[in-house]
This record gives structure tokens, C-alpha cells and sequence, in this order.
């Protein structure tokens, strides 16, 4: 699962996205109710050292999205794609949009969707994608 | 507190030079900027230099001691990386610098080597200011991230990309007389909006270019002016810096900049100034909605009323607060590293009165540069006041 020339991979994120492609996300929650995601050791927003993971939510809401027509190179066979933040209870996570027209002119913002794992087309690399959640 | 003075700026001209090396441009600035000041470069007493990807476009660590040398200084170098903020950070260390009176004169500024790499090399290079594990990998490039900023703000507050538009037109008039500038011709609103896609809601000509060039500022202490008759007529008399989370999604708001505000918040109170005193701006547009952003935590508008500022007439050459005589990022050039600096370069000239649109601000005494780092995770603010 490892993107890094060296071949080693990202002790903690690795784990974090293996989980969500089983369709086991998580985030790392605060006694206060602070979301964050992994490797952490305190929470960014108040400093507790204390972060069980709690599920994330089924479905999520889309907050802001972009189609990208000009791609790094490793998504350069993706394009055009959509770009989209995605709110899942405590967190936030960051994605593809698939399963929907990127030229689609009404926008997916407020679209509720399902996060998973997929493949870049490009290079057949994991990548955090987004899909409409189905009613 | 040490008075602190800018004695004199240096500019490389901004644009296209790929077979020039970072010292050669560098060198350059500073060689300018010593000139531009009086000031022997044996003076100087710490070289605060800001570069961005230098480690991948020339394949070039420990930047600073190289560039102290390209420079003919013989002193302590450090660089600053803080993505697109880098200069303005050492320009910040090197106002704080002379305050402390650890140094009379400080060299400050920056380079950045850009169009050396190709296309792919560049956006990969770009990236790098984002978070590699959660934002990059889900496939956010650098236009991309500011898209999602604008589609936001465009959901939150309402905007067109007509009002971005008038931005890209705006900043593109005024880069028209200045020699550094990349970009030196006009950009018409149909132009900006037929111009092919990006990352939507942002086209080609909301983005700034690709640019090759470096900013050199010798900041001095007001006795070391007065000790030895130096013409240092502009004071640096606020600096201010913040930070927020590093990816847009753990941020409270996607369509506002907090960490410049906060930065502008303590530059204004260091300055002992507010924004309504503020005659006139140098602001961070890598991308024409970051404009909208920055003028909007600089306190020159409401959030949500920023959008409208250009098209309005307020940010115009002519308007009651000008924002980016220069061209700005847009249309002078964005070479990462160097900016910050070329911002303070830009707005002492324009308040000495030599700037080539010094015309449109005549009576300008107190100028104000924003300088931003990737999606505004850091921000630097400084106030630059006419003092004698």
C-alpha cells in the first residue's frame, strides 16, 4: 500500500485507509468531541492524549468540491475528476467523487455520499473516493 | 524598542529563466538592493533567506550559507521554508532581529527557481505545501485546493467567476508599467473568462504563473541610518504571524483565512495602527479568490463583501484602497520563495515614491503586505510606514 519510492509505507495512515477500504473508517475522538485522523499522539485541538477511535459515520455530506481538469501526474489519466471535501461526523476527509458527471453543472455540494478506497486510474494507487450514498 | 528601517530593495525581474541558477539570481536581488541602500554587503550582520522547493527544482540543500556567499556577505545565513510564505517569514525574523539589537543590518528576502522544471514537475512541487498523506493523495494540487476555497466562499456569500474576473484584470493593468513584472499586459474580463479551466470554479487566468526570480531587502536599525547617513525613509514599525491546521479540512471555515488575520491583528497592534488607516496593500493573489480572502482578513472588507471589492472600484489603482499596484502575484509573478520579499520591495517603493505607480498613491504614508503559505496555514502581515 506503499506510495513512497522508498517502499516503505506510513505506519498509522496505512492502517487508517485499509480500514476505511473494509469499510471499517475510523477517526480518533476526544473526550471533548475532537475529531482527527491518524498517527496523532495528542489532539490538535485541545491537546488530550486520550484518542479512541470511534466508526465513522455511514454517510457523509459533501462541503465544498472542485473538478480538476489540470492533474498532478500521478492522476493524469483521472482527469477530469472531482475533488471534494466531505464532512463524516467528527472529521472531515478529503477525496475523488466517482459515480457522477464531473462536467455535471448543478455540483455536488450537500450531496450525501459514502467514503471507501479505490484505485487511481493512472497508476492503479489507492486514493480516498467518495460515491452518492444510495437511498 | 529598536527603530527599524528599510534601507534599500532589490529585485530580479520576475518571469521566465530557467538557465539561470538560484545563486546567479539571488546575487542579483542582492547586488541591488546593496546599491539600492548604500550599504556594503560587510555590514551585514545575519542573511535571513527564504526558499520553498529548491531541494527538488536544483537539487539544492543548505541553501543559505551558498546564497551569503553568492552574495559576497561573510555572516550567519539561515534559510526559511514556509511553503509560498518563506520570504515574508524572513523578512519577519529580520525585523526582529534588528529590534532585539542582536544585528544592525540584516539582509532579508528570497529565491525561488521554478520554470527549470517542467509542467509535472512544477505541480509536484507546488504540492508539497499541502499535506502529502490526506490531501495530496486524495488528488488535491495547489489550484485545486484553492477551487475548493472559492467554491465555498461562492456557496457561503454568493460570487461569480465575473467578479474573480475583475481581479485577474485589475492586477494585470497595474503590472503594465513596472520593469520586474512577468506578465506586463492587459487581460480584458471576456479574456479571464474564456481562458480553459483549472480547477473549476478557477480558470487559467485566476492563477498566477510559473516564475523564476529573488527579493533582497537590507534592513537596518533607524540609528545605523542616522549614524551613517543612509536615505532609509521607510519604517517597518508592525509584523505579524499566524497559523491554522494544515489541511483545508480540518480548518473551521473554508472561505476565510484566520491565520492572517491573526497576523494582521498583531501586525495593527504592533503598528498601533487599524485598517482604516491603511493607504495601501500589497496582498498574497496566487489565485484571484485568495485576493478576495486576504483583503477580507486585512479588515478592508466584511466577510463575504471582499468579492466585490475589485469590480467595485474599491481595490482599483483609483479606488480608495489600491491592492497590488505591483501586478501582484498574478501578474508580476509568483517565484515562491522570493515573494514576501518582493512584496516589502513593491510597497517601499511605492511609498519612497519611486515606484512607476507611485502616481496613484501620492499622499500614501502607511502600506500594508499580506504574504500567505499554501492554503493559509501560515500567513505573515507587515507595516510599512513613511517615517521621515
Amino acid at each position: 500500500m506503499s506510495d513512497g519510492a522508498s517502499g516503505y509505507g506510513n505506519a498509522g495512515y496505512d492502517e487508517w485507509r485499509n480500514a476505511l477500504g473494509d469499510g471499517e473508517g475510523y477517526a480518533l475522538v476526544c473526550p471533548d468531541g475532537h475529531g482527527s485522523l491518524p498517527p496523532r499522539r495528542v489532539c490538535p485541538e485541545c491537546g488530550s492524549t486520550s484518542l479512541p477511535r470511534e466508526p465513522l459515520p455511514a454517510v457523509g455530506t459533501i462541503e465544498t468540491a472542485t473538478v480538476v481538469h489540470v492533474p498532478p501526474p500521478r492522476f493524469a489519466d483521472d482527469a477530469p475528476y472531482v475533488t471534494a471535501i466531505a464532512r463524516f461526523g467528527p472529521v472531515r476527509l478529503t477525496g475523488v467523487l466517482r459515480g457522477v458527471d464531473p462536467e455535471d453543472g448543478s455540483g455536488p455540494v450537500g450531496r450525501s455520499v459514502e467514503s471507501n478506497v479505490g484505485e487511481r486510474e493512472t497508476d492503479g494507487g489507492s486514493v480516498v473516493v467518495f460515491r452518492p450514498a444510495e437511498k | 524598542m529598536t527603530e527599524v528601517r528599510v534601507a534599500g530593495v532589490g529585485l530580479t525581474r520576475f518571469g521566465s529563466h530557467p538557465e539561470r541558477t538560484g545563486r546567479d539570481l539571488f546575487a542579483e536581488a542582492a547586488a541591488s538592493a546593496f546599491a539600492d541602500a548604500d550599504v556594503d554587503p560587510t555590514a551585514v550582520g545575519e542573511l535571513n533567506y527564504g526558499n520553498f522547493m529548491g531541494s527538488l527544482a536544483e537539487h539544492q540543500g543548505h541553501q543559505a550559507p551558498l546564497m551569503a556567499e553568492a552574495a559576497g556577505l561573510a555572516c550567519p545565513a539561515t534559510r526559511y521554508e514556509e511553503a509560498c510564505a518563506s520570504a515574508g517569514v524572513a523578512v519577519r525574523e529580520g525585523v526582529r532581529t534588528v529590534r532585539s539589537g542582536e544585528a544592525d543590518v540584516v539582509l532579508a528576502g528570497g529565491m525561488e527557481r521554478m520554470t527549470n522544471l517542467d509542467t509535472d514537475g512544477a505541480t509536484e512541487g507546488l504540492a508539497i505545501a499541502a499535506d502529502d498523506l490526506f490531501e495530496v493523495r486524495a488528488g488535491m494540487t495547489f489550484p485545486g485546493a484553492y477551487a475548493l476555497m472559492a467554491r465555498a466562499y461562492f456557496e457561503r456569500y454568493g460570487g461569480t467567476r465575473e467578479d474573480l474576473a475583475h481581479i485577474a484584470s485589475k492586477n494585470h493593468e497595474n503590472a503594465l508599467p513596472n520593469e520586474y513584472a512577468q506578465y506586463r499586459r492587459e487581460v480584458s474580463i471576456e479574456e479571464a473568462l474564456d481562458s480553459p479551466p483549472v480547477a473549476s470554479p478557477l480558470h487559467l487566468y485566476d492563477a498566477c504563473p510559473i516564475t523564476d526570480g529573488a527579493s533582497a531587502i537590507v534592513i537596518v536599525s533607524a540609528d545605523y541610518a542616522e549614524e551613517h547617513d543612509l536615505d532609509a525613509s521607510v519604517a517597518v514599525t508592525g509584523t505579524g504571524q499566524g497559523a491554522d491546521r494544515m489541511a483545508l479540512a480540518d480548518r473551521d471555515h473554508f472561505a476565510r483565512t484566520p491565520a492572517a488575520t491573526d497576523a494582521a491583528t498583531m501586525a495593527y497592534d504592533d503598528a498601533d495602527i487599524g485598517p482604516d488607516d491603511v493607504d495601501v496593500a500589497e496582498v498574497h493573489d496566487c489565485f484571484t479568490i485568495a485576493e478576495v480572502l486576504a483583503i477580507e482578513s486585512l479588515g478592508f472588507a466584511e466577510a463575504g463583501e471582499g468579492i466585490r471589492a475589485a469590480r467595485d472600484g474599491l481595490t482599483t489603482a483609483d479606488g480608495d484602497l489600491p491592492v497590488n499596484l505591483s501586478g501582484g502575484l498574478k501578474a508580476k509573478g509568483h517565484p515562491v520563495g522570493a515573494t514576501g520579499g518582493s512584496q516589502i520591495a513593491e510597497l517601499t517603493r511605492l511609498l519612497r515614491g519611486d515606484h512607476p505607480n507611485s502616481g496613484r498613491v501620492p499622499d500614501a504614508e502607511v502600506g500594508v503586505a499580506h504574504n500567505a503559505g499554501g492554503t493559509v496555514a501560515s500567513a505573515v502581515v507587515h507595516v510599512l510606514e513613511v517615517a521621515e
